[in-house]
């Protein structure tokens, strides 16, 4: 069990830089998720911290020590892959105890551990199998069970539900969650579902095009985003941001309507309005105008999909899952003053009110 | 129940499929056992047209005498002696084979240094180069370095294999980049990923190529007619040469065709004892 430390890591790859320069501390312990959009680098983060990937610049510690020239098996780290990586000729248990044989741990000592994740991952039964004879969850413990077995300084996964069900993946989530809390493993975790994220994580590295745009705890992330895109990429369904044009108290939106709202400063704004933050308006009250093109209903609630009116710019509203609301429809939507979100609207950044 | 296959589906086209199967057993297996009958008889009736085509009562005095020194008193050498000949030069051809392939193949797939690509297609354009085009001076070598005569000089010139070096190179090129990721972090450096993970996957590719190579140098015999002069040296196919280059009724044909039996029979046995290994490595994909 360690600290992590990132001091401005970079990655390029002949020349082409991928990863941006990325600083932050994971504290012992601590389970991080790295989650974006496919093709963020978050897996190439995630493999330079492993040693699979060199660093180009900057510098990766893991309990205090500096491991940028390190191989893998000298950095005290354990890593479960997407696709499991399980070995094929091994049983069950060989595939555990491999790390441990390796590092010439006593025997008794090994099988003690392999015997205790096998436990708390409810192998046992399968110990002496190969993996082709397990189903795609089994595997996916045994993985697990193969990385926690080393008792790492840190642990690695790269996308390890993503190759299951949508059932066994939120089993999976439960279970890896429960984990932690019982090993209290210092954990980093890359994934492209935000669900798994918000859920599993102590802070969350929300990254795009390389660039850490984000590292903060789940509920403030989804609470104040530090910028357009992890607005937009937090949140389901996803945060309505359109350009208003701000002045005195007072936000022109795009279909002409005027809305009073604490605006930050005058001009050309980005303002994001999250679906569960808008409420239908009281007869006379200054609101949104949309009009609606569908209606989901998942019962509980219902989400609206329609546009501003006078405008092409889109708008989502949760609605109550009792809503009679249709398709042509007009709804008039009140934000919540509480939670609007304003960005810059050439940096993209927040703007703090 | 399982699907007819289509060709049972019409009986007149199966008859005729049957027909040209058996033909063609019949012309392959013919001749072979044709030198087994042979191997039955006494040189007289070998002689005196027409062969039978039945086996004859001389099968135990002709086996018994090629094996109790017959082979010795034509070739100068026991049969005991070229079938030990043969084994060596074939298990070193096979295994020498397979561990130079598997570690060229293993540098190829998973280093990365200078100069990678070109070795690989060094290896490859050797394909164009078998024994036969560069006989000479490949002869040459042998000489300067002492070992006409010798196993060695039988053995090494045949055993770099291209073949071989691309069954490996394509077999580990379909081994996920994971699983060795895996074997890093678990800290498997690249002997032990060797050892432990790539050698068990290939066993039964491993298995394929022996039997290949079994085969191959078993039958070499141009090599060996070079690089060898004394008949201590012989391998079996060499010997069976020198015995029938004698006048047709001086040569004891039935102690030679007792010498072609067991020249075919090694070969047949490794095929028949690792059929079930050898088909699994030609067509198994499993990962």
């Amino acid at each position: 069990m360690a600290r992590i430390l990132l001091n401005d890591v970079r990655k390029s790859y002949a020349g082409n830089q991928v990863i941006h320069g990325i600083t932050m501390e994971i504290a012992d312990g601590e389970f991080v998720v790295i989650v974006g959009p496919s093709g963020c680098g978050k897996s190439t983060l995630l493999r330079m911290v492993a040693g699979l990937e060199a660093i180009s610049a900057g510098t990766v510690e893991i309990g205090g020590k500096v491991v940028n020239d390190l191989e893998p098996r000298q950095r005290d780290i354990a890593m479960v892959f997407q696709n499991y990586a399980l070995y094929p000729h091994m049983s069950v248990r060989e595939n555990m105890a491999y790390g441990l044989k390796i590092a010439k741990l006593p025997k008794t000592e090994i099988e003690a551990r392999v015997a205790k994740a096998a436990t708390m991952l409810e192998l046992e039964p399968y110990l002496d199998r190969k993996p082709r004879a397990l189903s795609g969850g089994q595997r996916q413990r045994v993985a697990m069970g193969r990385a926690l077995v080393r008792e790492p300084a840190a642990l690695l996964l790269d996308e390890p539900l993503s190759n299951l069900d949508a059932k066994l993946r939120v089993q999976m989530r439960l279970q890896i969650k429960e984990m932690h809390l019982r090993t209290g493993q210092t954990t980093l975790y890359v994934t492209h579902d935000q669900v798994e994220a918000m859920t599993l994580a102590d802070r969350l590295i929300v990254m795009n095009k390389g660039v850490a745009e984000q590292i903060a705890t789940p509920l403030e992330v989804y609470e104040r985003p530090a910028s357009e895109f992890v607005a937009g990429f937090i949140g389901s369904p996803a945060m309505n941001i359109f350009t208003v044009d701000a002045a005195d108290g007072r936000v022109t939106l795009p279909g002409g309507a005027v809305l009073p709202l604490p605006v930050p400063r005058g001009g050309d704004l980005r303002l994001g309005l999250r679906p569960e933050h808008l409420r239908t308006a009281q007869p006379g009250e200054a609101a949104i105008p949309v009009v609606l093109r569908s209606v989901e209903r998942l019962g509980a609630d219902a989400f609206g999909y329609g546009m501003i009116e006078g405008s092409e710019v889109p708008m989502v509203l949760r609605l109550p899952g009792t809503s009679q609301l249709s398709r042509g429809d007009r709804v008039e939507a009140v934000p919540d003053p509480a939670h609007l979100h304003f960005f810059d609207p050439v940096s993209g950044r927040r703007i703090e009110g | 129940m399982a699907e007819p296959s289509p060709l049972a589906a019409r009986g007149a086209g199966r008859l005729l499929a049957h027909f040209w199967m058996v033909l063609g057993v019949i012309v392959v297996a013919f001749p072979v056992y044709y030198v087994f009958v042979a191997s039955t008889h006494s040189v007289q009736t070998i002689l005196r047209p027409p062969l039978p085509l039945l086996p004859g009562p001389e099968a135990a005095r002709n086996y018994s005498d090629a094996f109790s020194g017959g082979i010795s008193r034509i070739g100068g050498v026991s049969l005991w002696r070229l079938l030990a000949n043969t084994t060596i030069v074939a298990m070193g051809i096979a295994l020498g084979k397979i561990a130079i392939s598997m570690a060229s193949a293993y540098a190829i797939v998973f280093f990365r240094f200078p100069l990678r690509m070109a070795c690989f297609w060094l290896i490859f354009i050797t394909l164009m180069l078998p024994v036969e085009v560069r006989i000479q001076p490949t002869y040459k070598v042998m000489v300067d370095l002492g070992l006409i005569d010798t196993y060695p000089g039988l053995i090494l010139p045949l055993i770099a294999s291209a073949t071989a070096t691309l069954l490996f190179r394509q077999f580990f090129m379909t081994i996920p980049d994971e699983l060795l990721e895996a074997a890093r972090v678990d800290g498997a450096g690249p002997w032990r990923f060797f050892k432990d993970i790539l050698w068990p996957l290939s066993l039964t590719n491993v298995a394929a190529i022996f039997v290949i190579q079994f085969i191959y140098g078993w039958t070499q015999y141009l090599w060996p007619l070079l690089v060898t002069n004394s008949n201590e040296m012989n391998t079996i196919v060499i010997a069976l040469k020198k015995m029938i280059s004698f006048a047709d009724a001086d040569t004891p044909w039935n102690l030679v065709m007792v010498t072609s039996v067991l020249a075919i029979l090694p070969p047949i046995l490794v095929v028949v004892l690792m059929q079930r290994w050898f088909v699994k490595g030609l067509v198994e994909t499993e990962k």
